[in-house]
């Protein structure tokens, strides 16, 4: 994906005097920026953090939940950044839930767990890709619209991940995976998991923003036609964002392999809801185009945390749910007009 | 040339006041005033032609007309009384009823359901089932000629002539008084013309009056009373007689140019370069399209193509491109023949296209200058993918600086600039990429007068440099003032090849019009 594009210098030389040196720019260091709505998604997660601390004050600050909080969140996190490039290229993919089962009982198979740590993390990703893989060719090349090839993929992955398991749990039993679960693993208490979903979205991060990719993914999302006639390789592009969301699956997988000790083919119900709402609250255009992964991480950590207050205040989930629905339509009412004001 | 049928009325209108009159309307955009001070009037009973070339002004007018544009100023009356146009709905509920050009039907719906989609016959509150829509469906198509329509066939199945009978009973469904016709024969044969004039007159004998939108001088003569000429966005004449007329004086008054535009001088050997060709079209042609399409474009040299909407100017520039796949024919550049229906074949090869709708197909709206300039350029500045954004930003800020480009902020977003510098932003994409050959597609539409002549001599400037450039413009001084040689189009075909200089505007008019040399 890196040397793909129509440019290569040797056979179209630039105009005189146009490729020069990089001058100073003097602009902020990495370019990093907190927009406004990421600034008021934080204060949301400010308040909640507040009204759990007021509500709950032993239970919610407590160490080991906010380690669980962040946990949770992780799983969830990984499965939203690949979201986040597939919604900002203009797509959608409904099948990110169903894939993560389908990978996280592939890869607790008793055949898979013979082959110990690396075959099952090895499964996990490489079923996930596989996937997107399956995802992006009907996209990109059978030219289906998303919505319908990753409904179609939501279900079939779903079907086949019940007749692998026959609706039964499976037990992992492989002691190094998880290890990585368990507090002595944790890292200055920081939890491995929470790691990997750090590391994915620093590196979500940079590709989006940093990388020929990323800003072909935009292009694509903003005006495909513009992208198409500026030379760019749209449907490649698509292909690679449904892979790029099938691998990140893949590693949420393993993730909940971890979390759960065991791969059930119910694993990752709804997470195609809870990624697109994380993706959508935290500022992504639905439409394509924009969108951050800070924005989506938030998202998500705002989420969790509700669900965590909710549970602590022994609040049911009923509850939990109109109130996700609230923010939800809350959020995309406030980015209307933050939209509308900037095209004013 | 008018066969009894389409006879129109001989008689004056009647002495009535007018139907309809708008006066002073203005409407703008951001970045371009489409209309400025029309007024236009509107007897009962008369076929009214609105005649300009594209960007004149008509489509802006006809919307304000039908609802679907709020004018920023002027006054509107209907039948003496002013009102305001607030919506289609609005305008339907006078009687004001619009058959856009590209028709606005419902495909997975029948015929009848589309006549009376939006007031359809019911029975306390509850759509009556079929029958009633689709005998009251027989009977206007009955009335506009084409009995054999059967009420309940889906759209989608119907020819486009046959949709456009769909249309226009829709428009008689409602009580209508005034009907606006945008281009109305452009998709039809000649005897499906004779059966919309035929139709026409029907509908004003009955003081239905027809705004009648056409290109075709030919036709207004036929059916036409009066003629309102729109130019840059002004009424230049009003309520001319139709038959009387003399097609020069039409003409000009289309063509006329309040504002002298600067021309950049050509460099002195006028297309006598003896360079071979950069770009080089060998019998390209689509189906439907275009066909038998031959030229050369050498380095240096502007090529012009006039021809009319619909004369298959932009088609072939898009095929060049490689955005749409010739039926027979191909595209050399520099000797070497290129993969046909590639755009990326095209870009690799050289070939950069500044596309006629700038918003659509060319800018990213929500993103800089930079990141638009730098798009097509993107490897250049990045190993392994990671992009080097120091070097993209000022490369592409010298390809902005270099053709001028304001404001000089390579942060801007790209909607916040005027139409001209948003067309600069896409001329320095491929100046950037070091491009050969430019095509260019109506560069100037939506890009103030005032401002074209900035950019008529930054593409002089960059064929000075070497660049080859083919023109396609529906504006005639434009081709001719800025093209050194100029080819003429006519529904698909090239009519007539010429330096520029030895042509003229009536030349080149009566060349896209009548398409006989003989003026």
């Amino acid at each position: 994906m890196t040397h793909s594009d129509v440019s290569d210098a040797s056979e179209v030389k630039p105009q005189d005097g146009i490729t020069s040196p990089p001058h100073k720019s003097g602009r902020r260091p990495l370019g990093l920026r907190l927009d406004l709505r990421n600034l008021s998604l934080l204060g949301v997660l400010a308040v909640l953090i507040a009204v759990g601390g007021i509500t709950k004050p032993d239970q919610f600050l407590d160490t080991g939940n906010l380690q669980l909080v962040l946990t949770q969140a992780s799983v969830i996190g990984v499965v939203t950044v690949g979201m986040t490039f597939v919604i900002i290229s203009g797509g959608i993919d409904l099948s990110v839930g169903a894939i993560v089962a389908l990978a996280s009982v592939w890869a607790t198979t008793v055949a898979t767990q013979e082959y110990g740590f690396a075959g099952i993390l090895f499964t996990a990703v490489i079923v996930g890709t596989a996937c997107g893989l399956v995802n992006g060719v009907l996209i990109a090349y059978g030219r289906l619209v998303p919505f319908i090839a990753t409904l179609a993929m939501l279900a079939s992955a779903r079907g086949l991940a019940l007749q692998i398991t026959g609706g039964t749990t499976q037990i992992v039993t492989v002691d190094s995976v998880l290890d990585l679960g368990i507090p002595d693993a944790y890292v200055l208490g920081i939890p491995p998991l929470v790691l990997v979903f750090a590391l994915v979205t620093v590196v979500g991060w940079l590709i989006l923003n940093r990388t020929t990719f990323g800003r072909r993914t935009v292009a694509v999302g903003g005006n495909a036609e513009a992208a198409r006639l500026a030379g760019i390789d749209v449907r490649r592009q698509r292909l690679y964002l449904y892979l790029l969301s099938g691998l990140c699956c893949g590693i949420a997988a393993f993730m909940l392999i971890v979390l759960s000790g065991s791969g059930q083919n119910t694993n990752g119900n709804l997470y195609e809801l809870d990624a697109i709402a994380a993706a959508i609250i935290g500022g992504t255009l639905l439409t394509g185009g924009r969108g951050t992964i800070v924005g989506s991480v938030l998202g998500v950590l705002v989420f969790t945390t509700i669900t965590n207050i909710f549970a602590l205040n022994n609040l049911q989930s009923d509850v939990q749910q109109i109130a996700k629905g609230a923010i939800i339509v809350a959020a995309v009412l406030v980015q209307r007009r933050t939209v509308r004001d900037e095209h004013a | 040339m008018a066969p009894e049928h389409a006879a129109p009325p001989t008689a004056p209108p009647p002495p009535a006041g007018p139907l309809l009159t708008m006066s002073g309307i203005t409407k703008s955009f951001p970045g371009v005033r489409a209309l400025d001070g029309v007024d236009l009037e509107v007897l009962p009973g008369e076929v009214h032609c609105l005649l300009g070339q594209n960007g004149a002004g008509k489509s802006t007018l006809i919307k304000v007309l039908a609802g679907a544009h709020q004018p920023d100023g002027g006054r509107i009356t209907w039948g003496g009384e002013t009102v305001a146009l607030k919506s289609p709905i609005a305008a339907m509920r006078l009687g004001i009823a619009t058959i856009y050009q590209e028709l606005d039907l419902v495909e997975g719906l029948s015929v009848a359901e589309n006549v009376f989609l939006g007031h359809e016959p019911t029975t306390a509150g509850f759509v009556v089932r079929g029958r009633t829509a689709r005998t009251s469906a027989a009977a206007l198509l009955a009335r506009l000629g084409h009995p054999e329509v059967d009420p309940g066939r889906l759209v989608g199945s119907l020819s486009a002539a046959q949709q456009q009978i769909v249309s226009m009973a829709r428009a008689l469904s409602h009580d209508v008084r005034l009907i606006v016709m945008d281009e109305p024969s452009a998709a039809l044969d000649p005897d499906e013309v004779d059966n919309l004039f035929r139709i026409v007159a029907a509908l004003t004998a009955d003081g239905v009056a027809v705004v009648y939108i056409s290109h075709r001088l030919e036709e207004i003569r036929r059916i036409g009373d009066r003629v309102t000429v729109l130019k840059d966005g002004r009424a230049v004449a009003v309520g001319l007689p139709a038959r009387d007329t003399p097609t020069r004086d039409i003409v000009s008054l289309m063509t006329g140019r309040n504002v002298e535009h600067a021309f950049p001088q050509r460099p002195q050997p006028v297309g006598q370069t003896s360079a071979a060709p950069v770009l080089s079209v060998q019998g390209l042609a689509r189906q439907g399209e275009f066909e038998a399409i031959d030229l050369d474009v050498r380095p240096g040299e502007i090529v012009g193509l006039a021809g009319l909407v619909g004369s298959g100017r932009s088609e072939i520039l898009e095929t060049i491109y490689g955005a749409r796949r010739p039926t027979s024919g191909h595209v050399v550049v520099d000797g070497n023949r290129l993969r046909t229906g590639s755009v990326r074949a095209a870009v690799r090869a050289g070939i950069g296209l500044a596309p006629e709708e700038r918003k659509a197909q060319a800018l990213l709206m929500l993103e800089s200058v930079t990141r638009n300039v730098s798009v097509s350029t993107l490897s250049r500045f990045s190993r392994g993918g990671w992009i080097d954004r120091g070097t993209e930003r000022s490369a592409a800020q010298q390809a902005t600086r270099k053709l001028s480009l304001r404001p000089d902020r390579p942060e801007a977003r790209i909607r916040t600039l005027s139409g001209g510098n948003q067309q600069k932003a896409v001329l320095a994409r491929w100046l950037l990429r070091g491009c050969r050959v430019l095509l260019l597609d109506e560069p100037t539409r939506g890009v103030d007068v005032g401002a074209r002549a900035e950019l008529y001599a930054v593409i002089r400037r960059l064929a000075d440099e070497g660049l080859a450039v083919l023109l396609v413009s529906s504006e005639v001084p434009e081709v001719l003032g800025l093209a050194d040689r100029v080819l003429v189009l006519r529904e698909g075909r090239l009519v007539h090849t010429a330096p520029a200089h030895e042509l003229d505007e009536h030349r080149v008019l009566d060349l896209v019009m009548e398409g006989s040399p003989a003026a």
